[in-house]
């Protein structure tokens, strides 16, 4: 079906039809609309390109990108697109590089994406050669935008953006402010999956503390995130990024109250041998774990002690990669290090609560494909757009979809003028 | 050195066939008490990395995989099959043996064909408990640049 045919269900932004995760027409339209729109894009740490010429491969949406620390300690993103052929000029994952040059006809380009020279441009032997008009400033790498803040590199490919602060919006800075003070960052590893679903659904699990209360029975058994503790369900900047705060305490684990009792999967009989991994320290000092995901494609994690940057990657309307950066300090003393790698294991492609979720999500691409025109219920917690306090609750889904239409042209009175 | 490593090709086929029949309990017999058992990616690996998929550190952590499994984690059925080869002994000093194998898991979802869910080999060091040898330490590096999905039984 042609996506301008597509008419969204009445009930505004408490319904979600499926074919939002099905049609590769509109996942073409998002990755316009979003990755290469108005907005900032994570890239990467500033820690993973540490020396110079240091780069990584990345990506903003389906498009490859170099981030890339040049002579003089600048950081650059550079599209990974030869601006001749259109060849992948890099193949490597990370390096050390002095520039970069295409594989295929051999373009040179300096670590600002500049095109430095190329092979026979005056031809050989007198024959070929570029016309004598060829400018070579004018065939660099495309450069993109770059904002560096707290370690943290973002993106964009439209020069029409606001400003990094603008965009986020001072919630959010006020959460990024907090991990990411400017205190240098240590790169601890990547872990890397690959989901048979809609990007879009990894995005509402990160949205989604309801499923949290349930599905993740390891998190509830050992109090690290439980419907009865204090918590804030944020949404910001209309819709556009979403913040979940939780606060845990030793006391609430194991104590079993009205709340508890309708979480059928808690195992209060289950003990661990190590309880290490459920034993963070209260490194902020506000006894919370805040998470928090910025639009488009991007999710930070503070659970307990394990700190990452979830990167969603979307490869298709039904694949999409999810790509964990973890991180430390470089001043973490030998038992907060330790810490760290031990809570990773909750996290992650194997993680003990993380599991639950791609294994959902697997389902979920396999269902929405096989019924595009069926409808989601998004109502717990009311169907407007409030900021809540309390995990059972689904306004944040709603206010992404709110901001989804918004921006994809898919809102209620565009949908009444279509009528 | 070939008897050694005989013994060795018949312990890793042993440790594969219980994770084939996900006999957990078993599984966790093959490490010493003291153990570290490491899943880790190729890519952390050589960038010397310190992240693991999975980390235990000694026995306690190895038994808490196995109970996570049974209590607590929801994942959709499937059937392993493991593949073990190429079986070298690296060196022995004093009782501890430095041995690596190459590793390749088929997964079969519920209701799909069998796929390659993870590929790699074991970097191992063992010692003897009695006259069995143990995993003192058995670091699994995986190849696969991501992970299908998830990877909820142990390497």
């Amino acid at each position: 079906m042609n996506d301008s045919a597509r008419v969204w269900p009445s009930d505004g932004s408490a319904r979600v039809p499926a074919w939002v995760y099905t049609d590769p027409t509109l996942f073409a339209r998002e990755m316009r609309v979003f990755f290469e729109g108005p907005n900032w894009n994570y890239v990467g740490l500033e820690c993973e390109v540490p020396e110079r010429g240091a780069y990584k491969r990345s990506w903003i949406g389906t498009r490859p990108v170099l981030l890339v620390r040049d002579e003089t300690d600048a950081l650059h993103v550079l599209e990974n697109r030869c601006a001749h052929r259109g060849s992948m000029i890099c193949w490597r994952n990370k390096g050390v590089a002095k520039d970069f040059t295409c594989p295929y006809h051999h373009w040179n380009y300096d670590l600002r994406g500049n095109l430095l020279g190329l092979p026979f441009l005056r031809g050989a032997m007198g024959k070929g050669g570029m016309p004598a008009d060829f400018n070579k400033a004018d065939h660099g790498l495309r450069r993109l935008r770059v904002a560096v803040r707290g370690g943290i590199v973002w993106a964009t490919f439209d020069s029409g953006a606001p400003a990094l602060e603008s965009y986020l919006g001072p919630a959010i800075l006020t959460e990024l402010d907090r991990t990411f003070s400017g205190r240098a960052l240590r790169l601890l590893g990547y872990n890397r999956q690959l989901l048979p679903c809609n990007w879009k659904h990894y995005l509402e699990n990160s949205r989604d503390p309801y499923h949290a209360t349930l599905l993740h029975s390891f998190f509830l058994t050992f109090g690290l995130l439980r419907a009865d503790t204090a918590f804030r369900a944020e949404p910001t900047e209309g819709g556009r990024h979403g913040i979940m705060a939780s606060t845990y305490s030793p006391h609430t684990a194991q104590r079993q109250n009205d709340a508890t009792r309708q979480m059928a999967a808690l195992k209060s009989d289950f003990r661990l041998a190590d309880t290490e991994v459920v034993k963070p320290v209260d490194e902020f000092g506000d006894s919370s774990m805040i998470n928090y995901s910025v639009f488009p494609a991007v999710f930070f994690q503070q659970h307990g002690n394990s700190l990452a940057v979830r990167h969603i990657i979307p490869k298709s309307e039904s694949a999409t990669e999810l790509a964990w950066t973890h991180y430390g300090y470089a001043d973490d003393d030998e038992a907060m290090r330790r810490r760290r790698l031990i809570q990773a294991n909750l996290m992650g492609p194997a993680g003990y609560v993380a599991v639950d979720d791609s294994e959902v999500l697997a389902q979920l691409g396999t269902v929405a494909r096989s019924a595009p025109d069926s409808v989601q219920v998004i109502e717990m917690g009311g169907r407007d757009t409030a900021t809540q306090d309390t995990m059972v609750t689904e306004t944040l889904i709603r206010n992404f979809y709110r901001y989804y239409r918004e921006q994809m042209g898919l809102d209620g009175q565009a949908i009444k003028k279509e009528k | 050195m070939s008897e050694l490593r005989a013994e060795l090709r018949d312990l890793y086929d042993d440790y594969a066939s219980c994770l084939d029949d996900m006999d957990l309990d078993a599984w966790c017999g093959f490490f010493t008490d003291d153990c570290t058992y490491k899943v880790i990616s190729f890519e952390n690996h050589s960038e010397s990395l310190p992240l693991a998929l999975i980390e235990c550190r000694g026995i306690g952590m190895v038994r808490d995989r196995v109970a996570a499994i049974r209590e607590t984690t929801v994942y959709e059925p499937r059937q392993l099959r493991h593949f073990v080869s190429g079986v070298r002994v690296d060196g022995v000093e004093g009782d501890a043996i430095t041995a690596r194998a190459n590793f390749l898991i088929a997964e079969n979802l519920s209701d799909r064909e069998p796929q390659i869910a993870i590929v790699g080999r074991y970097l191992d060091r063992l010692v003897r408990v009695g006259a069995a040898l143990r995993f003192r330490e058995r670091v699994c590096v995986y190849d696969n640049y991501r992970i299908r999905t998830s990877l909820v039984v142990p390497v």
